[in-house]
């Protein structure tokens, strides 16, 4: 990847992450944890990979995006915002009622948003769904989602796996954000679905193992995964949980928890920080 | 007199999707590994390239059509209704409902006429279910020509649908050139004292009643509600201001179904006496379905005695 795409990526991604905070903070609820974790990956296909256009959001040939892990919609927002779906001013009312955007993605009320998620194990099974209908009627799109490692605990999850390799879904990208925390503790200690990549591999996926942070990393692995014949793609990129916020890096109780006063302005400081360093 | 014709509305239902599957080629029908026993085997056979089996997986089924539908397809996902509407209930509702997508849920085997497979199989909750999820349409055809036309009709509407079949042949009292129309309740027969509105396979059973009860001089009319949500809330508080007097009659439970949809709207409308002609708050049982049907008092008797309970109440 090249010095100044790479550039203009962290930048979105430190963007993403100040939205993170502000959403949550002003909703006073909200997974900021597993929110920070995903933003580079999320910049990385709202700018680099899918064909979307944000003037006309559900043009027919469009690129599908699934956030299976609903309840890091605080990620998805301000970058759907920074592609220009819709307003900044948006992320301060999160959460609100009837806000455009919703505590969990919802298809009907937010511009850009291709399904409602928040039920663990649905958004992939929808994806798939896309994916099918893309192959079917040959369309042609490709259809990007993105599950929590702790989310693949859900049955659902190996149903649809098994589905799409069934249907040769080689249009289909799953990524699974492999932070090693869900809400009762580390993935290992509450119900570990350890070897995760031998498991896509038995349920007869292309796995990639990426880090999460290394947009070299994640570009490598998307383009393979567009090479990839005959087969569906499993990204599994090992993250960290909390990701730009030093306070809120790897610590557990940071998953469905918003940051107050005190703790939203010191993330705020550390990320205007980086994003100084970025645009410097 | 002609020999009555008998069919199982899940075969009106294969009927309609063949007839979709000629008309459009938009469409995708889904299974989990009962298409022979749902009927959506009878479009596999016409359309092969359009069904998809999802295996044993009724979860993944829902949230797979609703991804479907959202890409601007028609589509259909059957399986028996225990498991459509029971096991994946929570994706019907989020997956589905939320997103408010057209998804056609084909559930076929309701109620206790499912018969030897016993109580496992034999979904009394469905409707109740279904009900509670804002923006479902659900349908409950009374015969099979009801149940085809209601198929062709669902691919249509823009939202969620339970479309409800039996496993059982039952009398076709419809004609070939009936029209159905979304919501709208049927008035089969006239009558003055009481008003027996029914769904399903009820349908027959309470047209046999008002027979019953007018040999004994009481006069019946008769609604059939194929549509249960939305309901035709003009027709019923019609009838109860004519007649005074409700029996509901439906395979289902006798808790939330098309009874309860009655009693809620005549509550809030028009308080009037209502008895319910469903199956009571309990499991079913191995067994001949029509046997089980009489078992579970869901005989035209069992309406003509809440008929004459209800008139008492007025």
């Amino acid at each position: 990847m090249d010095v100044q795409t790479k550039k203009q990526l962290k930048i979105a991604a430190c963007k993403a992450r100040m939205g993170v905070i502000e959403g949550t903070f002003n909703a006073k609820a909200g997974h900021p944890g597993g929110s920070l974790s995903i933003c580079d990956v999320l910049a990385y296909l709202y700018f680099n990979e899918m064909n979307i256009d944000p003037a006309n959001p559900t043009k027919a040939d469009r690129d599908r995006f699934v956030l299976s892990k609903g309840h890091a919609a605080p990620a998805l927002y301000p970058i759907l915002s920074l592609r220009g779906f819709f307003d900044w001013s948006e992320i301060a009312r999160l959460r609100k009622p009837h806000a455009m955007l919703q505590g969990h993605p919802s298809l009907k009320s937010t511009p850009g948003v291709d399904m409602s998620t928040g039920s663990l194990g649905q958004g992939v099974s929808t994806a798939v769904g896309m994916a099918l209908s893309s192959k079917h009627f040959g369309d042609n799109y490709r259809v990007y989602t993105i599950l929590g490692d702790g989310e693949i605990e859900e049955g659902q999850v190996w149903e649809a796996a098994m589905f799409a390799a069934n249907k040769k879904l080689d249009n289909l990208v799953a990524y699974i954000d492999f932070n090693n925390l869900q809400i009762d503790g580390t993935v290992e200690e509450v119900n570990s679905p350890a070897p995760v990549d031998k498991k896509f591999e038995a349920f007869g996926w292309n796995v990639i193992t990426i880090d999460a942070h290394d947009f070299d990393q994640i570009e490598a692995a998307y383009k393979a995964a567009r090479e990839c014949k005959g087969k569906p793609t499993a990204i599994i990129a090992t993250s960290v949980k909390g990701k730009g916020v030093s306070f809120m890096e790897n610590q557990v109780g940071w998953h469905g928890v918003a940051p107050n006063a005190e703790q939203a302005e010191q993330a705020m400081t550390e990320l205007k920080a980086q994003l100084a360093d970025l645009e410097a | 007199m002609a020999e009555i014709k008998k069919m199982a509305t899940r075969d009106g239902y294969g009927q309609g999707l063949i007839e979709l599957g000629k008309t459009r080629d938009d469409i995708i029908v889904m299974d989990a590994d009962l298409a022979a026993a749902t009927k959506t085997g009878a479009f596999k056979k016409e359309f092969p390239e359009n069904f998809y089996n999802c295996g044993i997986a009724e979860q993944n089924m829902m949230s797979i059509a609703a991804g479907v539908a959202a890409t601007g397809k028609v589509v259909f996902a059957s399986s028996f209704a225990m498991f459509a509407a029971g096991r994946a209930f929570e994706q019907v509702r989020n997956s589905i409902g939320y997103p408010h997508l057209p998804v056609n849920i084909g559930a076929t085997h309701a109620g206790i006429s499912v018969g030897e497979d016993g109580a496992t199989h034999q979904c009394c909750e469905d409707i109740a279910l279904m009900r509670t999820i804002p923006g479902m349409t659900i349908i409950n055809p009374a015969d099979a020509v009801e149940a085809k036309a209601a198929t062709i009709a669902a691919a249509e509407i823009d939202g969620p649908v339970y479309l409800r079949f039996g496993r059982l042949a039952v009398p076709v009292i419809n004609y070939d050139n009936y029209k159905f129309e979304l919501g709208k309740g049927i008035n089969l027969v006239d009558g003055t004292d009481v008003t027996i509105v029914a769904t399903g396979l009820m349908v027959e059973r309470a047209l046999q009643a008002a027979d019953i009860l007018k040999e004994e001089g009481i006069s019946a009319r008769v609604i059939n509600i194929h549509t249960i949500k939305p309901l035709d809330e003009e027709i019923i508080l019609d009838a109860a201001k004519k007649t005074g007097a409700i029996v509901v009659a439906e395979e289902h439970s006798v808790i939330g179904g098309l009874g309860s949809a009655v009693c809620e709207l005549l509550a809030d409308k028009m308080p009037t006496p209502v008895k319910k002609v469903g199956v009571e708050d309990e499991f079913g049982t191995s067994g001949p379905a029509l046997d089980l049907l009489e078992m579970f008092g869901l005989g035209s008797k069992d309406i003509v005695k809440k008929a004459k309970e209800v008139i008492a109440m007025k």
